[in-house]
């Protein structure tokens, strides 16, 4: 109890901590001082009054928000003398292990670099300034001579990695028992079973409404839809973060949905945004980065080749472009196991106080990474709006999908779960694929990495989002990935390769998602 | 009597042929007995024609309708649109209604368009009121994006009547004739570039008239961002999405091929506009459709041995209002990636479906009205509409107007028609009264 309420006192003292220091903070006091001229606040009871008075003009709400925004992102804090790193990676062969690939990320793109005899960085010259800016709504046209440029990564050299994490404080004994893990992933860490994921994804069992389901053509809208789209208003009208979130457990109405899901993320497109998007833009315009030449090549290997998203090419540069300069991004690193790698001043290599992060956002982009923009095209016509939500989509969930730690939304604990879904609740399966060398995982860790963006139809991977932002986790991405395996088991059964299971598995585009994660998790007899 | 279908084409198309075979339907050539002939629409002139025509028995069925150019041709569909336009006024139709600058309310879905040379002066009166727009001219009877060219002085024109002219004056023919429609310079953009759409539509009959629209339709993007600006006037990448002219863009991708679903138009739409505003446009599509159809049955020689499948072609602007540009006889069935070949057999395979019942020899007398089971991809399209008229603007002033299918089948909208006797509402806003416009 005691350690509770001392928990809780840090919790707040952190919050109040980052809040001092936000934009609304000023606001607030600014809005505070000019209440004072209102004849409702009396000075013998000016504290109340004042807290009156912001209830009821709506600041209230929008400090409920910040502060559930932040609970979202942050982890509790653990114990006080526990060191910063443990914020970031409690388990040291985690933090160890996450090292060394930054260390090889680095490594390869130094070397493609010296290779290509290009620096990281350089300050336009005037004219090329000139030209960028003027064709910024058109960057998809332009045709750099890219053959040399590579992927610094793809998600199967990343899973290579995760196959050959141990942990060392862990015997496993050379004899093979009914415990023993028959997948990839070879550490042990705790993942849901399904008892659990029932109870955790509760709103998403068979008796409980679900867009993605109930909304189909067959069913009245008399039944759910209607009533929830009416709830749907109602709670952006409420403007309330913590509503908005349970709400969408249920789906997001299509025509709600930009708005709920800017309201889960607390954004809220002021004048200053705008202004710092510009900044970004500006910084873009001025100097060229060799991460560019790695969007633009990503891009054009991604997107643009994309049934549902080739429209949005120029979109995508004009936020990842625009994302690489961004320095705010490097917060996140206070909770992400991974570390902004760093580069030095020619000639002081090795000297910190000559480092500098790069890219300053320290984020390297890898094969694929433009397909977590890609999907919010479709919510978000404005490019500075779509900035702001895509990275705070990737500084809460994203940047968990490539990195290494023991995070219950991680990448390794998804895999995990993955593997251990299918073992348990479809051994023969599970049992027949790896006799064959087609290690499920194989296939499905594309999926996951790219949160199935690419995949999916962008309807049904919407719904999928929906549920991510809902319940503030990635889980439902493992869960996911075992529900198309047990789909797809009668035809799985009869392959004899990697190759051919891959084929069954190739098309993900005519999946339902919402049937297939509500049979797997509430109609399966466990 | 059992037998298998005769069938012929001039088209070389697999999706075509793969269609037949499936069937188990037998190739002949053109000179011996058939009973389907999927033929262009040069051929479909000598069938019909007085001189070569033959005399089609019961058991024979071809793709298109003798005088399918009252729709297809870009001058005779227009001539018809504003001739049932003007019936319907002498009627006294509500259909016909105009608001207080002479623009029809419910029928103005066409821009607007002269014949050249036949209309010139009617055209220099109209281009003097907006000197500023553009124009562009089409050739009548041409296809794919050909001979199209964009203009803003009239000195343009006039150069293209004096270059024509010293070449031959035979070519003065209906043959060299031209369109000259106002061109949409405030295209509904989507990440920034121009797209028009390109729907399937099935008509059986057009006495009485049955039509069907295909679901899986698709938005064409062109591969250059769009701008208004009169200096990129000559760059056709910017301004027509045809396929045949895209292609030959450096930037033309050949897995997508610059096509998206209508599918995926209406997902953005509805997430980034709203849900009303998106149904309002489809439901107006549907409504011009059925508009342009209309305006033609009475013209149409409605020969019981066809049926058409027409491709049309539709801009809708950056107020989400759609505009019919053309109709076209033989859209192409040349598959230009993989997804475009499986909704192209699929849409020939529908097709055959409801035009050739169970795929048996056909009998033309036969009532042309197929199970609801045999439609696959193809809606019917309903040819009653309702307008929701707004109490709280004056009548004809600012009418905002919903066009929703007939109630009594599928309804579409936001409101419920069922129970017209009680206030309608549409979002928050009230409606007072409903009326049935066909």
């Amino acid at each position: 109890m005691l350690q509770e309420e001392s928990d809780l006192s840090l919790v707040i003292a952190q919050i109040v901590q980052k809040l001092k220091g936000s934009t609304l903070y000023a606001q607030l006091e600014r809005q505070a001082w000019a209440s004072l001229q209102r004849p409702e606040i009396k000075l013998e009871s000016l504290k109340e009054d004042i807290k009156e008075f912001f209830k009821i003009s709506g600041w209230e709400k929008k400090l409920q928000n910040a502060v559930y925004s932040e609970l979202s992102v942050f982890p509790l804090p653990s114990h006080p003398a526990a060191p910063p790193e443990h914020l970031k990676e409690p388990l040291v062969y985690m933090r160890k292990a996450q090292g060394s690939w930054e260390k090889r990320i680095l490594k390869s793109l130094n070397s493609m670099c010296t290779e290509l005899s290009i620096p990281l960085a350089r300050k336009r010259p005037v004219g090329e300034q000139k030209e960028l800016l003027n064709k910024w709504n058109e960057m998809g046209t332009d045709e750099p001579d890219l053959s040399l440029f590579r992927p610094v990564y793809a998600p199967k050299d990343f899973l290579e990695v995760l196959i050959n994490l141990r942990n060392p404080n862990y015997e496993n004994g050379d004899s093979l028992s009914f415990r023993t893990h028959l997948g990839l992933i070879q550490v042990p860490l705790k993942v849901k079973d399904i008892p659990e994921l029932k109870e955790f994804f509760v709103e998403l069992g068979l008796t409980t409404g679900q867009l993605g389901i109930d909304d189909s053509t067959q069913v009245p809208p008399e039944l759910f839809e209607n009533e929830h789209v009416r709830i749907g208003q109602k709670v952006l009208a409420e403007q309330d973060s913590a509503a908005a979130q349970q709400y969408i457990r249920q789906g997001s109405p299509t025509a709600l949905r930009a708005e709920l899901w800017a309201l889960i993320l607390n954004i809220s497109s002021q004048p200053e945004d705008i202004l710092y998007y510009e900044q970004l833009k500006t910084n873009v315009i001025q100097h060229d980065l060799l991460v560019d030449s790695l969007i633009y090549k990503d891009v054009k290997l991604t997107a643009s080749n994309d049934d549902y998203y080739f429209v949005f090419e120029d979109y995508l540069y004009q936020v990842l472009l625009c994302f690489s300069r961004d320095t705010s991004v490097l917060g996140h690193f206070a909770y992400n196991s991974a570390s902004p790698p760093k580069s030095y001043i020619r000639g002081k290599l090795g000297l910190e106080e000559y480092a500098v992060f790069y890219p300053p956002n320290g984020v390297i982009p890898f094969h694929g990474f433009s397909m977590y923009v890609a999907p919010l095209c479709f919510l978000y016509h404005e490019p500075s709006k779509l900035y702001q939500i895509f990275r705070e989509m990737y500084v809460r969930f994203f940047f968990r999908l490539h990195s290494i730690s023991s995070h219950p939304s991680g990448i390794v604990s998804l895999c995990l779960l993955f593997e251990t879904l299918l073992q348990t609740y479809l051994p023969q399966l599970f049992y027949h694929l790896r006799e064959i060398g087609a290690q499920p995982l194989r296939i499905s860790f594309k999926w996951m990495v790219r949160a199935f963006s690419g995949y999916l139809a962008t309807d049904q991977l919407l719904l999928l989002w929906d549920r991510i932002l809902g319940y503030n986790s990635l889980e439902i991405l493992a869960v996911l990935a075992a529900a198309v395996f047990a789909f797809r088991a009668v035809n799985l059964m009869e392959v004899t390769s990697l190759a051919a299971a891959e084929a069954v598995l190739a098309d993900l585009s005519t999946l339902k998602v919402m049937p297939l994660l509500q049979i797997f998790l509430f109609a399966t007899v466990t | 009597m059992a037998g298998k279908v005769k069938w012929v084409t001039d088209i070389e198309k697999s999706v075509l042929i793969n269609n037949f075979e499936k069937r188990g339907w037998v190739q002949v050539t053109e000179n011996e007995d058939w009973n389907f002939y999927w033929m262009s629409v040069q051929t479909i002139r000598n069938v019909f024609s007085v001189e070569t025509g033959y005399r089609l028995s019961d058991d024979q069925i071809v793709n298109h309708f003798p005088n399918h150019y009252e729709l297809t041709r870009k001058d005779l569909m227009v001539k018809n649109i504003k001739r049932y336009r003007k019936e319907l006024e002498k009627e006294g139709s509500p259909l016909a209604e105009k608001d207080e600058n002479g623009k029809y309310l419910y029928l103005d879905f066409v821009p607007v368009t002269y014949m050249l040379p036949a209309d010139y002066n009617l055209f220099v009166e109209e281009f003097r009121k907006s000197p500023s727009s553009t124009w562009i001219m089409k050739p009548c009877g041409k296809a794919q994006g050909k001979g199209i060219f964009l203009i803003n002085k009239l000195s343009q024109i006039k150069k293209w009547s004096r270059d024509s002219k010293t070449s031959s004056f035979v070519t003065q023919s209906t043959k060299e004739a031209y369109v000259i429609s106002l061109y949409i310079n405030n295209p509904l953009l989507i990440g920034g570039r121009k797209f028009d759409l390109r729907l399937y539509v099935l008509v059986s009959t057009y006495r009485p008239l049955r039509c069907y629209m295909y679901k899986l339709g698709f938005c064409r993007f062109c591969t250059v961002k769009y701008t208004p600006s009169t200096s990129e006037l000559d760059n056709m990448f910017v301004h027509l999405t045809n396929v045949a002219i895209q292609k030959h863009g450096e930037d033309y991708n050949h897995i997508h091929g610059g096509k998206w679903t209508v599918s995926n138009l209406r997902l953005y739409l509805e997430s980034t506009r709203g849900k009303e505003v998106t149904s309002k446009l489809f439901d107006e599509i549907h409504w011009i459709i059925v508009q342009s159809l209309k305006a033609v049955a009475p013209v149409m020689n409605n020969d019981k041995h066809c049926f058409e499948c027409y491709g049309y072609d539709i801009i809708i602007d950056d107020k989400l209002k759609p505009w019919l540009i053309e109709v076209n006889a033989s859209p192409s069935l040349t598959s230009s990636t993989a997804n475009d070949r499986i909704l192209k057999y699929n849409l020939i395979n529908d097709t055959l479906n409801i035009a050739v019942p169970n795929g048996e020899i056909p009998d033309c007398k036969w009532n042309k009205s197929p199970p609801k089971e045999v439609l696959g991809n193809y809606e019917i399209l309903n040819l009653k509409f309702w307008v929701l008229l707004d109490p709280t603007s004056a009548p004809s002033r600012n009418l905002k107007f919903w066009v929703l299918p007939d109630p009594t089948s599928a309804p579409s909208g936001p409101c419920d028609l069922r129970t017209p006797s009680k206030p309608l509402q549409v979002s928050d806003r009230k409606y007072g009264s409903v009326r049935r416009l066909m």
